[in-house]
């Protein structure tokens, strides 16, 4: 119940597997880091066209977190607490972007929006609008391969959580929509902020739909990951830098948020 | 339901593509019996042929091909990918694997190659030469320079005196084939071997022998070979009358 109950003592088992979970996350990095020529870092960091990758890395994994948040949490909320037919089926479509290889999602994105797509044949015919090859494509596919994330996450929450509020809140004469809003959502908080940093994130990192469904066109779908896999080929030491820049810029959101979320998430649970 | 065909095809070629590039870290043993070939993408279709060929007279020997970038390649060839044998789409990374030191022996030129305009069947934007290619309103897409069809499209550009409108880097030629076939892109420059492999599905448009270039493909057994008397009987088979002939049907030409 408190928190200052202090730190459990892992029977040694497990405390061994647990040491090498971590030797397994943290050596890849290491050897990034151990390979990487520090020297050059600043050179290529202060190149135009890195910073180019970078600023629209950063605007479209934003637009795409901000897409998952306006869409994500509604289809979270009505996963976790709707009950219909097909319920697992529908869960099940939403999600299976996680685990498709992303080439096949930017593939599949393509027979659907892309210019001679199902869909996209008549976004070009009646609007003029074609998606592939444009910024907007790289949202589109960075949000088709994040969202899930934070679906599950906030849905996960609202599960957990205790809809005796919610019920409150109504027979107190709240709409729907007032008990969603007031109620249900300010619950979820930590959930969501959880949701939304390991979207970001996914997003930021996506590469297979993004190149596969936008093209790779400098300043306009070469994100930071495809300007790293670009370099791989020509200057192997540029690409440990920039993935370096992507990793740094993960590990710091994700550390800093880290404590906010958890802690977070344990005051509801505590409560009831 | 030539489009379920095209769409199978593309997500088999996907997942065949994700899948060999994954396997390419893949540690084989150094016993007999598999041979790993690293080759251009452009030589897809021919050296599979060849290896059919390969394992009739070998049928002890099981063929892999990783087919990606030259310069994925060698990229993953220097930094210990188990490869037997290394065909590239230029000289220069192949040079790039001699200068890490990863090639057994001299590489020598097997194969030589064209560039063509590749377009959607029927030529639906009447796209007649590479001046047509500088239209803003075409979407055209290529490779980065550090792909040999990148670099080959760029010398080809500058002999025209051209300056083309790109869309989109992709990985590799095989890649630009793909967009333009699936109608996503109107018109890509590839190697003439290509607009013939894809039949049907694509036109081309030739570029005239002033402007064009020739691509020479060179092949080199790969230094620490798992299977490296495998990689030498490769290059003869390549080299030789039947390997030859099998790349003269995909279009190639003789060195």
């Amino acid at each position: 119940m408190t928190r200052a109950a202090g730190r459990d003592r892992l029977p040694a088992p497990a405390l061994g597997l647990a040491v090498v979970a971590v030797a397994f996350f943290t050596l890849p990095f290491v050897g990034l880091l151990w390979r990487t020529p520090w020297g050059d870092a600043w050179g290529v960091l202060s190149q135009p066209a890195v910073r180019q990758a970078l600023r629209l890395s950063v605007v479209c994994s934003l637009w795409a977190t901000g897409l998952s948040l306006l869409f994500g949490v509604p289809l979270a909320w009505l996963l976790a607490r709707v009950d219909f037919r097909g319920r697992s089926v529908v869960r099940a479509m939403c999600t299976l972007s996680m685990v498709l290889p992303p080439v096949v999602g930017g593939v599949a994105l393509f027979f659907a929006l892309g210019r001679r797509g199902l869909f996209g044949q008549y976004l070009d015919r009646w609007f003029g609008v074609r998606l592939p090859f444009s910024t907007a494509a790289v949202v589109v596919a960075q949000t088709f391969v994040a969202m899930p994330f934070l679906v599950l996450t906030v849905e996960g929450a609202l599960r957990q959580m205790d809809r005796r509020y919610d019920d409150a809140a109504r027979t107190l004469g709240a709409s729907r929509w007032y008990a969603f809003r007031r109620v249900t959502l300010p619950a979820a908080r930590p959930a969501v902020i959880a949701g939304v940093v390991l979207a970001w994130a996914r997003a930021l990192g996506e590469f297979g739909a993004t190149i596969t469904f936008a093209g790779n066109f400098p300043g306009r779908t070469r994100t930071i990951p495809l300007s790293t896999y670009l370099a791989l080929q020509s200057s192997p030491d540029e690409a440990l830098i920039l993935s370096l820049l992507l990793i740094a810029v993960s590990f710091v959101v994700l550390v800093g948020l880290r404590d906010r979320w958890l802690g977070g998430i344990r005051a509801p649970a505590g409560a009831g | 339901m030539a489009r379920t065909g095209y769409f199978a095809t593309v997500i088999v070629a996907v997942i065949a593509a994700s899948g060999l590039s994954a396997c390419g870290g893949d540690a084989r043993s150094g016993r007999s019996g598999a041979l790993t070939v690293f080759a251009a993408a452009s030589l897809t279709g021919a050296f599979t042929e060849i290896g059919e060929a390969f394992m009739e007279e070998n049928p002890d020997v099981e063929v892999t091909f990783n087919f990606a970038a030259s310069s994925e390649l060698v990229t993953q060839i220097t930094e210990g990918a188990p490869a037997d044998v290394f065909a590239s789409a230029d000289r220069r990374n192949m040079d790039q694997l001699v200068e890490a030191e990863r090639n057994d022996g001299e590489p020598a030129v097997f194969a030589t190659n064209s560039l063509a305009i590749i377009l959607e069947p029927g030529n639906p934007q009447e796209i007649t030469g590479l001046a047509d290619l500088a239209d803003p309103d075409l979407i055209v897409v290529s490779c980065d320079p550090a792909v040999p069809i990148g670099a080959y499209t760029e010398e080809v550009l500058g002999n025209a005196g051209v300056d083309a409108e790109f869309d989109s880097f992709e990985e590799d030629v095989k890649a630009i084939v793909t967009k333009v076939t699936a109608g996503e892109a109107d018109a890509g420059i590839v190697y003439a071997t290509d607009v013939t492999a894809a039949g049907d599905d694509a036109a081309g448009v030739e570029i005239p022998a002033d402007v064009n270039i020739t691509a020479e493909y060179p092949i080199v057994a790969v230094a620490d070979a798992p299977n490296g008397d495998g990689a030498g009987a490769w290059i003869g088979l390549v080299a030789g009358d039947a390997g030859q002939e099998i790349l003269a049907t995909y279009g190639f030409g003789s060195p």
